[in-house]
């Protein structure tokens, strides 16, 4: 039986070549990202900000309108209503109640009463209550973990590797956060605590690839101590391009199912982390090593003293 | 590599074996197989979170006034009762206003002799070398008592315990119910409750602090002063519970719901629901006896500072059990018996996250989520098998074994599969064949360089183990966090991932080279397709 070999053998791409113009790409796309998520602002659910809402499943495909309209006659502030997975599911969401850190839930009590009388056969299928301390502190902590997942991953690569290797990460999971709350900026998906969870899993997955490069470029900075840093970079990407391929291939059949026929809840979770495996696999490519070459790596960089008088008594 | 010992390879099959064992009965369980799985082998199962099994989640804050005003009325009784012991020493004028405690000492010559009985209340703190009340004295004849900050919070800390008890116990009378209360943080307490989808019930169960009271009326109270919210020094003015007014009662409790055994529903002469409820020895000696002396006058019966109602004593009430008659449906007797047989909430308790998932979204969530999960692993093991032949073989039977792992770890430890658990179930397929896609390429590599087989294959998971062991850390640092700081279902998929990274490390390194020294041991092939 012959082998699937996506990457043939001796494929020699000169990556580095496209550094720079990679660079402008990334920083241009990073600025709009981080330039969208400032000015139009994430859709941050009720876990970040507080209130209610309420996911209901109508027996037959509901007219968003004029349930839209029922619920803005009962008067509970500004009510948001939007399909969900399918047109027989809403969702409804409604602004946290005035006053008090009590998560009165009369509102969503009110909604429930109107839905169980105008609309006969219609289930409620979930109602969340979040208070204004509550949800602050949601997202306190959210923001916390993601920096301290960040900094933690970006201090093992230090120890484990060098300086230079541990800014090169911290740099990689910046870029690819920013890219992904850019998409979630610009989509208007919902962020909710799933998502954060989606970007802490894209922190500890989008600098897999970044290992396994790293990992290679130590190795063969250890084995080719005559070569120069550019081609190195190539020859390492170059050896670990098949590996990067196959591995970013079978996390995305995996995800990329989820994501079409899985459950409604954790669509935002699949798609953020969908997106954030192949954000990784181009950043590990063209942030991890080229960071290496700004950072001023040289082939004799980490040797030790004494290897590196062995190195250079060795005739060139 | 080929130097695979016999022990090596029992330990490593025993490890798959029992893995396989421990997810068995979590896989079938609710199909008609759960019956068959014999009794003598492992039991442990996964339990499915609140967002897939439906229920309701609450979280509850101590509210802190609450907790301050309770508290200092508890030191009131206490003083009360302290100096009306003999030597009695006569006080007035008690107020709690200001978060403080303070009264008169009638007689000057006694105040030394209060603060020092006052001192016997307070208790020290542990290892902080502070007391958890401060003493003073003002003005010469008034005595203060002011909380101390680490009093306040070795109380508040005594409260939570209570409170999480008091809450179990309301919730659950019977003690059967799988349900999770526990406290979180210093002043919160979380309860889980599955399979009730309207948490309405439970905050009427909780929402009531139910501190019963037995106080004696103050017939002597001036009516108008009363209506206003006024009454004489040594009692309070209290509202109705029916909004009818106001009602004067001494500040002196008589009985107190501390002295209940049981409390029970039922209904009065006229068939209107009312409460039966049975004192201790100690209360119904108690109430026997202050009953016994105030034949004729009426007592107000006080739930949370609200007066249900005041009838007359006609006899004394000798035999500890005692009627509460107020303006009750059964439903709204049936929860006060409740909670009134629980105990009192040392402290109110305010719902500040209210979640709940109807069973059907749930139900729809598993089901859709098995279905992508079963394709996602057959996408992968397809790929797989295309790409790396023999080796893909050995790839997958890692993927399965190690799913059986993850749910046997899962149900060992008893932890839930909440809906971002399923995800991270899928991720974890996804990505543990990571560590075989690692090695399998180095072999390639290996061989390309012109490597004999067994050397390629040494050298193969040799070098590769390095960046499998750093990737993985990271995600186990990522995970890590995550568990921490995540709440619920987010927790869940932390878990998952975190069983996964060891596992998978595990089933992608240990064991499929376990596979692949047999197969080189028994065959001895002179070529390596891969």
């Amino acid at each position: 039986m012959k082998l699937l070999k996506l990457v043939p053998d001796h494929t020699n791409i000169d990556f580095m070549r496209w550094r720079n113009v990679a660079l402008v790409l990334s920083l241009l796309v990073t600025i709009a990202s981080i330039t969208f998520t400032i000015y139009r602002g994430l859709n941050l659910g009720v876990d970040f900000v507080g209130g209610q809402l309420v996911r209901v499943t109508f027996a037959q495909p509901v007219n968003v309108e004029k349930l839209r309209t029922q619920v803005d006659g009962l008067q509970l502030g500004e009510a948001s209503i939007q399909e969900f997975g399918s047109p027989r599911t809403v969702q409804i969401r409604l602004p946290k109640p005035p006053g008090g850190d009590a998560a009165a839930n009369v509102a969503a009590t009110r909604v429930k009463q109107l839905i169980a009388t105008d609309y006969p056969g219609a289930k409620v299928d979930s109602v969340d209550t979040v208070s204004g301390k509550v949800s602050e502190e949601l997202a306190d902590g959210s923001a916390l973990a993601i920096a301290f997942a960040m900094l933690g991953i970006a201090v093992y690569i230090w120890v484990r590797f060098e300086w230079q290797f541990g800014v090169g990460a911290l740099l990689t999971l910046a870029h690819d956060i920013a890219m992904t709350l850019g998409f979630f900026a610009f989509t208007r998906l919902q962020v909710d605590l799933n998502v954060v969870a989606a970007f802490l899993t894209i922190i500890g997955y989008s600098l897999n690839d970044t290992v396994v490069i790293y990992d290679r470029i130590r190795e063969n900075l250890r084995k080719y101590r005559k070569m120069a840093v550019l081609p190195l970079l190539n020859l390492s990407l170059n050896e670990t391009l098949a590996r990067t391929v196959v591995t970013s291939l079978t996390v995305l059949i995996a995800l990329g199912v989820l994501m079409l026929i899985g459950p409604a809840v954790i669509f935002g979770l699949a798609i953020a982390i969908f997106l954030g495996v192949v954000i990784g696999t181009y950043s590990s490519i063209y942030i991890s090593a080229p960071v290496l070459v700004w950072l001023g790596v040289q082939p004799d960089s980490f040797l030790k003293a004494d290897d590196k008088e062995e190195a250079e008594a060795q005739p060139a | 590599m080929l130097e695979f010992p016999k022990w090596k390879v029992w330990l490593v099959s025993l490890v798959v074996a029992l893995g396989v064992l421990l997810s068995i009965p979590s896989l079938i369980a609710g199909t008609p197989l759960a019956g068959t799985w014999p009794k003598w082998l492992p039991q442990y199962k996964i339990s499915l979170g609140l967002d897939l099994a439906g229920g309701s989640h609450l979280l509850l804050e101590a509210d802190a006034q609450d907790a301050q005003k309770q508290r200092l009325q508890a030191m009131e009784d206490s003083v009360a009762t302290e100096l009306r012991r003999d030597p009695r020493i006569d006080i007035g004028d008690i107020s709690t206003a200001g978060g403080r405690l303070s009264f008169l000492v009638r007689n000057p010559s006694q105040v030394d002799a209060a603060v020092e009985r006052m001192r016997t209340l307070t208790r020290p703190i542990a290892l902080t070398g502070n007391r958890d009340w401060d003493v003073q004295v003002v003005d010469s004849t008034r005595v203060v008592l002011t909380p101390t900050p680490s009093g306040s919070a070795a109380a508040l800390k005594d409260a939570m315990s209570v409170a999480r008890d008091v809450v179990r116990r309301r919730i659950d009378p019977g003690g059967t119910k799988e349900i999770t209360v526990v406290t979180e943080g210093a002043n919160r307490v979380l309860v889980e409750v599955p399979g009730v989808e309207n948490p309405d019930e439970l905050k009427k169960l909780i929402g009531q602090t139910a501190r019963l009271e037995f106080k004696l009326v103050d017939q002597s109270a001036n009516p108008a002063e009363v209506q206003a919210g006024r009454a004489p020094a040594g009692s309070q003015a209290l509202p109705m519970a029916d909004g009818s007014g106001f009602i004067a009662v001494k500040r002196r409790v008589m009985v107190s719901g501390d002295q209940l055994t049981d409390a029970k529903q039922s209904f009065d002469q006229d068939g209107r629901p009312d409460i039966d409820i049975t004192f201790n020895t100690a209360g119904a000696r108690r109430f026997g006896r202050v009953t016994q002396e105030n034949v004729n006058k009426p007592f107000a019966i006080i739930l949370d500072d609200k007066v249900l109602s005041a009838p007359n004593i006609n006899e004394p009430i000798l035999g500890g059990r005692a009627q509460i008659s107020g303006n009750f449906t059964v439903q709204s007797a049936h929860d006060l018996a409740v909670s009134l047989a629980s105990g009192k909430l040392p402290v109110k308790l305010n719902v500040i996250e209210e979640r709940s998932i109807g069973p059907d979204l749930g139900k729809d969530s598993i089901h859709k989520g098995v279905i992508a999960s079963v394709i996602g692993t057959f996408g992968v093991i397809l790929f797989m098998l295309v790409t790396y032949g023999r080796f893909g073989v050995y790839a997958t039977v890692a993927l399965v074994v190690n799913a059986f792992l993850i749910l046997g770890v899962m149900a060992m430890f008893n932890a839930s599969l909440t809906l971002p658990g399923i995800a991270g179930f899928v991720l974890t397929i996804g990505a543990a064949v990571d560590a075989n896609v690692l090695i399998n390429e180095r072999i390639r590599e290996e061989i390309r360089r012109g490597r004999r087989l067994f050397d390629a294959v040494e050298t193969g998971y040799h070098e590769a183990f390095r960046a499998i062991f750093d990737a993985n850390v990271t995600h186990v640092i990522s995970a890590a966090i995550m568990a921490y700081f995540g709440s619920g279902p987010v927790r869940g998929f932390a878990i998952v991932l975190l069983i996964g990274v060891v596992t998978s490390v595990f089933t992608a390194v240990y064991f499929t080279r376990m596979l692949v020294a047999l197969w080189i041991r028994r065959s001895r092939p002179r070529e390596l397709h891969i």
